[in-house]
């Protein structure tokens, strides 16, 4: 016999459960976060990061691979940021919605779903062997700069449209012309906005693999130019860690990876905080 | 037409061409991608390439069968546990959570959602497959180990978007329900998650998307086995580890072949992204 219960204690029922799920949930997360830290933050220390990696990163530090990701994400922000703050401009202030608009937004929104190692197929066959620039920063760049292009348009977008409409209609008033409003008046306030989409792409770039590891290669040398290939803190932590090298680095080389990217996500988080704060 | 009017015609232009940035790079992977997989697939045949067991690539054998099956098992196994936490979690955090909790607990799991995938699969290796291993035996890497990662990677998106969506709804769908007497329990039900379908829908695609598209932690843990697995405890391989894989050492008809497998998934991302977008913009219309 099935037992009805009454809509009340249904509800008892129902709360307890999904408050227990969402317990279990924050608590995985918080697990992970904890697990990488307690293991990883004994091994992080000033030598840990500034020496090279020593016998396949056995021993020694991570030095280059902090430089290859630090060079890789500024090449992939300085040609993603214009591209992608210009499409946003165009898009809010240049236009009005129509079949346009939604061919770019449907562009960069199929763009954003693309998996990682798609690009790191298209990246390798037209940087690394097309264009003959080979296993380095430049076509790791590139790739990179691809892959958090619609990122950086939907976060710039957003906030662009958040810039009062009587910001632009005082700057006309005063006889300025479109892109004198645009570049004096509506970028200016929705920097802090912009800014949050372009931090959130140094922390994708600073996580991807697969996009990097067949596009800039895994070099463990300082790189020297544009053209040296190189290997990434995120690569070189999936070798360390698939291949045994060191159980000890990768978990060493994991914590700094994920501090890097946690201060990032919390740097984000404020401001947008902050930039929504002062137009609402 | 003076000075200032031709800059103004010149940045107008500047910024048609860079705003057509992500549609031509959008074009450009398809082109790349399809020009180097497609050849391949016709000359090898469609159906054997799609339905074939045998993927011994120095043999010229490229059946992706297993690979497509393995990527299907381990996708619907994330869902089975991304979903009904993620949606356990967001309808708490909206209707039956303070603000305070809510405030605190969303933009932590959107933290979460910023950690590479590669210390997901690590995670894997240390702490899940030994304990799939030691106490449900098997090699330990498994579909079951893939989908319990997966599902915890995809987490944050459809709690995310799930969220967002549920609390779009105007309040008084909420305040009329409880005027009329049902409880929070049965508002949620009846009223709110019909109301905002369209949006957790989109959510539950993207987190799919995202599970197919995983790559490295899906190596980590999935055992890459080129067979067609019998039981959740056995390994598996799917399209992307079959592509990340092979590619390091792959050349000749062996990496047109890994290229045809990125036709594949490419083709896989592509119409989950198509029926994402539709559902979405239903609900913003």
């Amino acid at each position: 016999m099935r037992v009805r219960l009454s809509p009340r204690k249904q509800q008892r029922i129902i709360k307890s459960i999904f408050l227990s799920l969402t317990i279990l949930t924050v608590f995985i997360l918080a697990f992970i976060i904890f697990f990488i830290l307690r293991h990883g933050l004994l091994v992080v220390n000033w030598q840990f990061l500034t020496r090279n990696p020593v016998e396949m990163g056995k021993e020694g530090g991570i030095f280059s691979t902090i430089v290859g990701t630090v060079a890789l994400t500024f090449l992939a922000l300085l040609i993603a940021t214009p591209l992608g703050v210009g499409t946003a401009i165009f898009l809010t202030e240049y236009t009005s919605e129509g079949k346009l608009t939604r061919v770019i937004r449907f562009g960069s929104d199929c763009l954003a779903g693309i998996p990682s190692i798609i690009f790191g197929l298209f990246g390798f066959i037209l940087f690394v062997t097309k264009l003959k620039l080979g296993w380095s920063i430049l076509s790791g760049g590139l790739t990179l700069a691809f892959m958090i292009l619609p990122t950086i348009i939907r976060t710039s977008e957003e906030a662009i449209r958040f810039v009062p409409q009587a910001y632009r209609e005082v700057s006309f008033s005063l006889g300025s012309s479109k892109w004198q409003t645009v570049s004096r008046v509506v970028l200016p306030s929705a920097l802090p906005g912009i800014a949050t989409g372009v931090i959130l792409s140094i922390g994708r770039s600073i996580g991807e693999t697969a996009a990097v590891i067949f596009t800039a290669g895994s070099a463990l040398r300082l790189p020297t130019s544009l053209f040296s290939s190189t290997r990434t803190m995120s690569v070189h932590f999936y070798i360390l860690a698939r291949e045994g090298i060191s159980l000890s680095k990768a978990y060493g080389t994991a914590a700094v990876l994920v501090v890097s990217i946690l201060l990032i996500n919390v740097v984000t988080y404020y401001l947008m905080n902050r930039f929504l704060r002062k137009y609402s | 037409m003076g000075a200032p009017e031709k800059n103004e015609r010149l940045i107008h232009v500047s910024l048609l061409v860079v705003a057509f940035s992500a549609i031509s790079v959008l074009a450009l992977i398809s082109l790349f991608i399809f020009t180097e997989g497609l050849p391949i697939m016709f000359r090898y045949g469609f159906k054997k390439f799609l339905f074939s067991l045998d993927w011994y690539p120095s043999e010229g054998h490229f059946g992706l069968l297993p690979m497509i099956v393995g990527s299907l098992f381990v996708t619907t196994g994330a869902m089975l546990i991304g979903v009904p936490l993620g949606l356990a979690g967001a309808i708490y955090l909206t209707q039956f959570a303070s603000k305070k909790v809510r405030v605190v607990v969303k933009p932590l799991i959107e933290l979460l959602a910023g950690i590479p995938s590669v210390v997901y699969g690590f995670i894997g290796v240390v702490i899940l497959v030994p304990f799939i291993r030691e106490y449900l035996g098997g090699p330990g890497l498994s579909v079951l180990a893939a989908s319990v990662i997966l599902g915890i990677m995809i987490l944050p998106t459809i709690l995310s978007i799930s969220i967002d969506s549920l609390l779009a709804l105007p309040p008084s769908y909420r305040e009329g329900s409880i005027a009329l007497g049902a409880t929070e329990w049965q508002t949620v039900r009846m009223v709110l998650i019909p109301a905002a379908r369209s949006g957790i829908v989109a959510s539950i695609i993207l987190g799919m998307g995202r599970a197919v598209g995983e790559t490295m932690a899906v190596i980590m843990i999935a055992g890459n086995a080129t067979s067609i697995p019998h039981s959740v405890l056995d390994p598996v391989r799917t399209l992307t580890s079959n592509i990340a894989l092979e590619m390091g050492y792959a050349s000749g008809e062996h990496r047109q072949a890994l290229f045809a497998t990125g036709v594949i998934l490419f083709v896989i991302i592509m119409a989950l992204n198509t029926v994402a977008n539709l559902t979405s913009r239903k609900m913003s219309s």
